[in-house]
C-alpha cells in the first residue's frame, strides 16, 4: 500500500473524504429513496408513475402542441396536443376583453401606475415613501379617469371592459377599498359607543349572512327598479361597491380577531402614557392586531380575489365567462382545456404571489409572537 | 320613519317618471344605438369573433332591427345576460331587447309580462348516436343506455318518449353538458339526448363528427325567439316585423346582395313594400321608408343568417328541418307585409 510510506506527522493527518457510498447524491438517495425496502419499492413506483405521467403530458402541452393555427379544424389537422392558438390568438381579448383596442394603452398605463402606486405601500424601505405615498393616495382617481374616461380622455363605458382587467380591477378594489373599512368596522364593533357598536354589528352579520352571489344579484337587477329607467348607474361600479361591502365584513372578523389577542395591559399602558383614543389604537393595538392578523388578511384576500370569478353569473365577462363566448365560436370550440390552463395560470401566479409576499411579511414583522 | 317616507316618496317620483317617459323607438333614437340582450356564449347562437365583435344567430336579430331603426347595423351595444338575470335586464329597461335562445311560453308571456315577438328557431329535445350502431330512427331505440342530465325537463320528456312508445331504456345520469361528452365518448351510453342544436354543437367539437348521427326524431319543443317587455306595443311591432321581414325575404328571393336591385326592378309588389320602394309601411311603425331594405342588407335574410352561422355548412351543421320555410315544409312563416 502507498499509505504506508506518506509521512504525516501524529496527529496532523488530513481528514479523508468519507467513503464514496457515504456522501453526496448517494448518501442522500440511500437515506431518503431506498432506507428500507418498502421506501424502495416506493421510490421505484413513483418513478414509474412519472415515466408514465410526464412524457404524454409534455407531448401535449408542449411537443405536440400547436401554436399558430387559424383555427381548431387547423390544430387537428396538423398535431395531436393542445391548441394554444385559441389562447393567443384571443389573448389581448382575454386580457383587455372589449376595451377599444386603439384606447388599451389606457389600460395599460392603469397597470403600470397601479405598480408604482404599490410600492410604497408593500415596502417600508422605498425611498422617498412619504411623497410616493401621496401618489398611492391619489391613484384610485388617476386610474378611475384612465379606465371610463373623462378630463379630455374618450369616455368608455364599463359593458366594455372585461377579461383579467376586469378580474384585476375588481379583486384590487375590492382589497384596497375593504382593509380600511374592515379595520373601522372591527374598531366599531369592539366601541363602548352603543349605536357605532350595533350599527357595525348589524352590518357585519347582514353581510356576513348572505352570500355574495346575492349581493351581485342585488346590484345587478334589484337597484334598477329604484333608479328611474333611463338613469343608468353603472353596473361595474355596483359590483365593485358590493363586492368591497362584502370582503370588508370579513375583514372586520379578521382585525377583530387580532385585537381580541392584544393583552389589556397593552391598552392599559396606552393610556396610562396619556394617549388619546386614535394614538393608542393608531400607535400601539393595531400594529400588533394587524400583524397578527396577516395571514387572516391575506386568507381573506385571495379568497375574494378568486371569488371575482362569481360576476359571470351576473354578466360581466371575466376570463372565464370571455372563455364561454370564445368556446361559442365555431372556430374555436371544444378546446375548453387550453382556455382553463391559462386561466389557472393568471390565477395560480396571482394569488401566490399575494401568499408570498404575507410571508415575506410576517418574517419582517416578527418581532415577538413568532414561534 | 321620515327616512322611509321620504323613500316611498322617491319611489313614487320614479313611478311618475316611468309611465312619462317617451316611447321605446324615441330612447333608442335619442341615446343612437339599440341595447340588445345576448347570451354569454351558446355556440353558433351568440359568440365573440377573433376581434372581440358579438356574432352569431340571435346578435344578427339585434343588428337587423338596429338597420331597420338608423339604416346601421353597427349601432347595436350588447348586454351579455345569463339564464338568471337576463329577464330582470329586459323588464328594469337596462334591455331593449332580448335575442337569447328564449323558449316562449305561456308563464313567461303572461306572468313575467314579456312579449315574445316571433320565433327565429323551433329547437327541441333530439338523440345522438354512434353511425356504428346502425339505429336510424328514435323508435328502435329499444333497451338502449342513454346519457341524461338529471333534474331536467329533458329527463321527463325521455321518460314520456320511451313510455309512449313502449320501449325501455337505462338511465346514465350526468350533470353537465361536457360531462355528456365525455361519457358519450367514452361508449358509457349508447345515446346522448339535449336539445338538438346543443347536440349538433357537442357533436361538432368531436374528433370524428361524421362518425355520429342526430336521429330525426325531436320529442319536445322549444320555440326560440326574441321578446321585448309589455307596455310598448309599437316598439313590440318593429322587433317582429324586422323578424318578419328576414323571414319574408328569403321566401321572396331577396338576398343581402340582390336587395338594392330588388327594390327598384322587382316585379312582385310584395317585395317592394317590404323593401320600402311602394307604399308607407315603415312609417306605419315609426321607422325609415327603407327598413326592411336595410334590415335585409345588415346580415341577409333569414336563411342566409341561419346558413351563416349554424347551418350544414358550419362546424355546428344544423339542417334546416322545422326551421325550413313553411313553403319547403318547415314551420317558419311571415305574415305578408300590407
Amino acid at each position: 500500500m502507498t499509505d504506508a510510506t506518506q509521512t504525516h506527522a501524529p496527529g496532523t493527518h488530513p481528514d479523508l473524504p468519507p467513503p464514496l457510498g457515504n456522501r453526496g447524491a448517494i448518501k442522500w438517495m440511500r437515506e431518503n429513496l431506498f432506507s428500507s425496502p418498502t421506501n424502495t419499492v416506493l421510490t421505484l413506483l413513483g418513478i414509474y408513475l412519472i415515466y408514465l405521467a410526464i412524457p404524454p403530458f409534455l407531448d401535449w402541452f408542449i411537443l405536440n402542441a400547436v401554436f399558430d393555427a387559424g383555427s381548431r379544424a387547423e390544430c387537428w389537422e396538423r398535431a395531436s396536443g393542445a391548441c394554444w392558438s385559441v389562447v393567443i390568438v384571443r389573448f389581448d381579448q382575454l386580457v383587455y376583453g372589449f376595451y377599444p383596442v386603439e384606447l388599451r394603452w389606457r389600460v395599460d398605463l392603469s397597470a403600470v401606475l397601479l405598480a408604482v402606486a404599490l410600492v410604497p405601500i408593500l415596502f417600508d424601505k422605498a425611498p422617498y415613501r412619504r411623497g410616493w405615498f401621496v401618489f398611492s393616495l391619489i391613484y384610485p382617481v388617476i386610474a378611475f379617469f384612465l379606465l371610463w374616461g373623462g378630463l379630455g380622455l374618450e369616455p368608455v363605458e364599463s359593458a366594455k371592459f372585461g377579461g383579467i382587467m376586469l378580474t384585476v380591477l375588481i379583486g384590487v378594489t375590492g382589497i384596497v377599498a375593504s382593509l380600511p373599512l374592515g379595520i373601522v368596522l372591527a374598531l366599531g364593533r369592539r366601541s363602548e359607543l352603543l349605536v357605532l357598536k350595533v350599527i357595525s354589528i348589524c352590518f357585519i352579520e347582514f353581510i356576513r349572512g348572505v352570500p355574495l352571489i346575492t349581493l351581485l344579484f342585488v346590484a345587478s337587477t334589484l337597484l334598477n327598479y329604484f333608479l328611474p329607467p333611463g338613469t343608468y348607474f353603472d353596473l361595474l361600479l355596483r359590483v365593485l361597491i358590493m363586492v368591497t361591502l362584502f370582503s370588508a365584513a370579513y375583514i372586520a372578523e379578521v382585525v377583530r380577531g387580532g385585537l381580541q389577542a392584544i393583552p389589556r395591559g397593552q391598552f392599559e399602558a396606552a393610556m396610562a402614557m396619556g394617549l388619546s383614543y386614535w394614538k393608542m389604537m393608531g400607535l400601539v393595538v393595531l400594529p400588533q392586531a394587524l400583524k397578527i392578523s396577516i395571514p387572516g388578511i391575506v386568507n381573506t384576500f385571495i379568497g375574494l380575489y378568486k371569488d371575482t370569478t362569481l360576476v359571470v353569473i351576473i354578466g360581466l365577462l371575466d376570463p372565464l365567462g370571455l372563455s364561454q363566448s370564445i368556446l361559442a365560436d365555431s372556430k374555436w370550440q371544444g378546446l375548453s382545456t387550453e382556455l382553463y390552463i391559462f386561466i389557472a395560470i393568471f390565477f395560480f401566479i396571482s394569488c401566490f404571489s399575494m401568499s408570498r409576499y404575507s410571508i415575506y411579511l410576517e418574517n419582517k414583522l416578527h418581532t415577538g409572537h413568532k414561534r | 320613519m321620515k327616512v322611509l317616507s321620504g323613500f316611498i316618496a322617491a319611489a313614487a317620483v320614479v313611478g311618475v317618471a316611468a309611465t312619462a317617459s317617451a316611447s321605446t323607438l324615441d330612447d333608442i333614437k335619442a341615446k343612437g344605438f339599440l341595447q340588445c340582450g345576448v347570451s354569454t356564449g351558446v355556440a353558433g347562437f351568440a359568440f365573440t369573433d377573433d376581434k372581440g365583435n358579438w356574432q352569431g344567430f340571435d346578435p344578427a336579430v339585434c343588428q337587423a332591427v338596429a338597420a331597420a331603426i338608423f339604416g346601421d347595423k353597427s349601432k347595436v351595444k350588447y348586454t351579455p345576460t345569463t339564464g338568471k338575470t337576463r329577464f330582470e335586464a329586459l323588464k328594469s329597461g337596462e334591455i331593449d331587447m332580448l335575442a337569447r335562445n328564449t323558449t316562449w311560453t305561456l308563464s313567461r308571456d303572461a306572468d313575467l309580462k314579456l312579449t315574445f315577438v316571433g320565433v327565429n328557431y323551433y329547437d327541441g329535445q333530439g338523440f345522438m348516436v354512434p353511425k356504428s350502431l346502425g339505429v336510424k330512427s328514435a323508435k328502435e331505440l329499444d333497451g338502449a343506455s342513454v346519457c341524461i342530465q338529471t333534474g331536467t325537463t329533458t329527463e321527463l320528456n325521455l321518460a314520456d318518449y320511451f313510455r309512449t312508445n313502449n320501449m325501455k331504456y337505462e338511465p346514465v345520469a350526468i350533470e353537465t353538458n361536457a360531462e355528456g361528452r365525455t361519457n358519450y365518448l367514452a361508449g358509457r351510453c349508447d345515446v346522448y339526448t339535449t336539445d338538438a342544436s346543443g347536440l349538433a354543437a357537442t357533436r361538432a367539437t368531436f374528433e370524428n363528427p361524421n362518425d355520429h348521427v342526430l336521429l330525426p326524431e325531436i320529442i319536445s319543443k322549444e320555440p326560440l325567439g326574441p321578446l321585448v317587455r309589455h307596455g310598448d306595443d309599437q316598439w313590440g311591432d318593429i322587433v317582429r316585423w324586422t323578424l318578419n321581414v328576414l323571414i319574408s325575404a328569403e321566401e321572396l328571393g331577396v338576398t343581402a346582395a340582390n336587395a338594392d336591385d330588388m327594390a327598384k326592378n322587382a316585379k312582385n309588389p310584395e317585395i317592394k313594400r317590404m323593401l320600402g320602394t311602394e307604399g308607407k309601411f315603415g312609417p306605419m311603425l315609426g321607422l325609415r321608408q327603407d327598413w326592411g331594405l336595410m334590415a335585409v342588407k345588415a346580415g341577409g335574410n333569414y336563411g342566409e343568417i341561419f346558413e351563416r352561422f349554424i347551418g350544414a355548412k358550419t362546424p355546428i351543421g344544423l339542417e334546416r328541418g322545422l326551421n325550413a320555410q313553411w313553403v319547403n315544409g318547415g314551420l317558419i312563416y311571415s305574415p305578408p307585409v300590407r
